[in-house]
């Protein structure tokens, strides 16, 4: 398969699992907010913004962090590259650059997703439609998820696309869960054994519901909720399919289906922080700091991304 | 002017031409809701599936749904049997003219055509001279365009055979149309169309460098912004090729290259939709980010078949369409077939004249010119634009030619108020390899504006289902 197409295809999966992930990610900073009982929850909402890496650009143009600011920039804020708007719109490109290689069925799902968002109006994400957006871009993606299993050949422009799918999943579940430990746990407090309170309770189960892994957390442990095992559940269980571990078990597969002459190098790699998931406990994260292992995360999966982009989307030759 | 044109349903005096009748009866039969429902449904399919056209001149990436008219624009098999005879022969003079000019110019030195009218062409490429293509063909695909005029006689307005476009439109008028009133197919014998694809990838297959017996051919699209990009990336996916830009090539070792997830493979044929001048930066304009490096070496050498070939514009430019009919006589022997529309060539003192006299009467048409750009039409003109007109061609009376306008035959759409006559014309898309093949019918295109006579979609053209009914 060419080059092009696969880079295209990969960054139509990313930038469609992007504007999701940033719609769950907004969804749950709303939903938290609504705890400080009608003060602005500001750490919250900049806290968002460092999620979805848009601080300076958001401060660049805003004096004040207020949720509809905030929600205004990362939902239909067309100057800004990393909104939902703009994501789905760079799906929308990349997809109509290789429509042929997709099915009919999928290039018509991405193409009326865009032109649906495109017709909708701004003023939704203010007062209480912005839950029922977020809803909408999350079936959004589900149904082009659906769409792209469901219709396509299983040669290499899926297995493209779901590489970009999980790498970006697996960068937005280590950014969430870094940037909502931090602000629920700081650095020094006990260790994350309880749930101290009915406050706690809704902020970390809100958190659990972000990653749709409420219900999860029910079947996997039937007991109280715990940070220690929400860290648990985002980073190690390999049957959670938002966490770290799923996404880096179906990136090391992915990459073994596609590999060419020169990809070992990147094949061992994946394999390797498969393998750190694959084998790690969640005491001896804690031990070492989550902060310090979600960093470590995001790094090796952004020298994986640069490494793919070398090795199959953007070759020299 | 309107009252003379033919019009393809009905006779003058109102009567349903015989091959409409089972059309024009059906059409009584349904509900007017029923027709207006289904206007609506193919808007939102064609919508939804993103066939648009995307238009030079407004915002970047600008798209535009190609307006589809339901009424099928309908030919009796005898009428396109003569057609297709006439299609045949004038291709097959065209490609003799380009290997000649390339090669012994042995009609420039018998004198039907003046040399200069060839050598000096811009879309002459002197790189071409001497090089031996693939079965001495040139224009692997051709997209000629017919109109009817007077009484019902054709014409050949134009021959495309640099890269025509529309064939998509062609395919998935039908796809509509058999989506929309399965039963109108039951009723008629319509000569089927959709092998073209098909029919193309042998054509490219069969015109491979010599040697290679399992070609790799790929189709070379300027990208996304081009206005047939939908097309582009139609035709691939319809024959199961790779849908190549530039950047997706490279020439190494005498070979051109694309660059793919497994490493480079080698390509044999491509069919390009680039324009020569983009093709090669090193050979062409350097200036081109579209196109390949090196490829016109590769070209040279013989490893890689261009279709079509690089140098056609020379054959299709304005200025030499009044020699084809000469160019039949001369290479095959044979009386044409295919008429073509009387052509004041302004280069020449009289012809000048006589156009300057009659501006407000002619179509007045650039040399290089395409898609409806850069032309007059003077009845449908104001003083005011002729005027401007009128100071172009003086300042360079050798750009242009002018020709009468022809009172091109209508057919009848569906309008806001009913049922009114458009004027309409007919590209029919002949490939050329080891032999001729020609799918049944064409592109119909018509000028939805009442009286216009323009049908470039480009221009706000529509397009219509095209029947050649089987006997």
């Amino acid at each position: 398969m060419l080059s092009r197409t696969a880079d295209h295809l990969y960054w139509m999966a990313r930038y469609t699992e992007r504007a999701e992930n940033l719609a769950r990610m907004l969804d749950v900073t709303q939903r938290m907010s609504l705890l400080h009982g009608g003060q602005v929850d500001e750490a919250g909402w900049t806290a968002a913004l460092a999620i979805a890496g848009c601080e300076p650009g958001y401060r660049k143009t805003h004096d004040k962090v207020t949720p509809g600011g905030v929600l205004r920039y990362l939902t239909f804020d067309t100057e800004n590259a990393a909104s939902i708007m703009r994501c789905l719109k760079a799906a929308r490109e990349n997809a109509h650059a290789v429509r042929g290689t997709l099915t009919s069925e999928l290039w018509e799902t991405i193409n009326d997703t865009w032109i649906r968002v495109r017709e909708s109006s701004p003023a939704i994400v203010e007062g209480n439609g912005a839950g029922e957006f977020f809803e909408w871009v999350k079936y959004r993606s589900h149904l082009s998820r659906g769409v792209t299993i469901g219709t396509m050949l299983q040669d290499e422009a899926l297995w493209f696309t779901r590489l970009g799918t999980y790498l970006e999943r697996g960068d937005s579940t280590a950014r969430i869960l870094d940037v909502k430990f931090q602000a629920l746990l700081p650095e020094g407090s006990n260790a994350g054994d309880e749930a101290d309170n009915a406050g706690d309770y809704y902020q970390w189960s809100t958190l659990l519901r972000s990653v749709s892994a409420f219900e999860i957390y029910r079947k996997v442990y039937r007991d109280r909720i715990t940070p220690r095992r929400v860290a648990e559940l985002f980073i190690l269980r390999a049957d959670m399919p938002r966490s770290l571990h799923h996404c880096l078990a179906e990136v090391h597969d992915l990459l073994d289906r596609v590999a060419n002459r020169q990809s070992a190098e990147t094949g061992r790699r994946a394999g390797l922080l498969h393998s750190t998931l694959q084998y790690g406990r969640i005491e001896d994260i804690f031990a070492g700091g989550l902060h310090p292992f979600l960093l470590d995360f995001l790094a090796r999966a952004a020298d994986l991304s640069e490494r793919i982009a070398n090795d199959f989307l953007v070759p020299k030759h | 002017m309107k009252a003379s044109a033919y019009d393809e349903m009905y006779t003058a005096d109102g009567a349903v031409r015989p091959h409409y009748a089972e059309f024009a009866a059906w059409l009584a039969s349904q509900p007017a809701e029923v027709l207006a429902r289904k206007r609506e449904e193919a808007d939102l399919v064609f919508h939804r599936l993103g066939i648009t056209f995307a238009v030079y001149g407004e915002a970047e990436g600008t798209e535009r749904l190609i307006p589809f008219d339901q009424i099928p624009r309908i030919l009796p098999a005898a009428e396109w049997t003569q057609l297709a005879a006439g299609l045949r022969q004038r291709v097959r003079a065209l490609n003799a003219f380009l290997g000649d000019i390339y090669h012994g110019q042995e009609i420039l030195k018998a004198g039907h055509i003046p040399a200069m009218q060839v050598l000096q062409n811009v879309q002459y490429r002197p790189e071409m001279q001497g090089l031996d293509v693939p079965g001495g063909i040139y224009a692997h695909i051709a997209g000629v365009d017919l109109v009817r005029a007077g009484a019902g006689e054709f014409y050949v307005l134009e021959d495309n055979l640099r890269v025509p476009s529309g064939v998509s439109y062609m395919l998935e008028d039908r796809r509509m149309m058999m989506r929309l009133f399965p039963d109108l197919f039951a009723r008629h014998k319509i000569a089927p169309v959709e092998h073209y694809p098909d029919t193309l990838l042998e054509v490219l297959r069969t015109v491979a460098p010599v040697g290679v017996s399992n070609p790799t051919v790929a189709l070379l699209t300027p990208g996304a912004y081009n206005s047939a990009y939908f097309e582009h990336a139609f035709l691939a996916q319809q024959m199961g090729i790779e849908l190549v830009e530039g950047q997706d090539l490279f020439v190494a070792d005498e070979q051109v290259f694309m660059r793919t997830t497994q490493g480079p493979r080698q390509v044999d044929v491509i069919y390009r939709r680039l324009d020569d001048d983009f093709i090669d930066p090193l050979a062409f304009r350097q200036d081109s980010m579209l196109g390949v490096p090196g490829l016109l070496s590769v070209y040279r050498a013989g490893r890689i078949t261009l279709a079509n070939a690089i140098g056609t514009g020379v054959a299709d430019d304005k200025s030499i369409y009044p020699y084809v009919p000469e160019m039949v006589r001369f290479y095959l022997g044979e009386k044409p077939l295919l008429n073509n529309v009387p052509t004041w060539m302004l280069r020449k003192p009289d012809d000048l004249a006589y156009t300057l006299d009659h501006l407000a009467e002619l179509v007045v048409k650039e040399v290089h010119g395409s898609g409806g750009y850069g032309m007059l039409v003077g009845p449908a003109a104001t003083k005011r634009e002729i005027a401007d007109f009128r100071e172009r061609i003086v300042a360079a009376p050798d750009k242009y030619i002018a020709q009468p306008t022809l009172a091109l035959s209508t057919c009848p759409i569906f309008v806001d108020s009913g049922i009114a006559p458009r004027h309409i014309d007919l590209r029919p898309f002949v490939l050329s390899g080891r032999e001729i093949r020609i799918v049944p019918g064409g592109l119909t295109r018509v000028a939805l504006r009442e009286g216009s006579l323009v049908v470039n979609s480009s221009q706000g053209g529509g397009t219509k289902d095209t029947w050649v009914l089987e006997d």
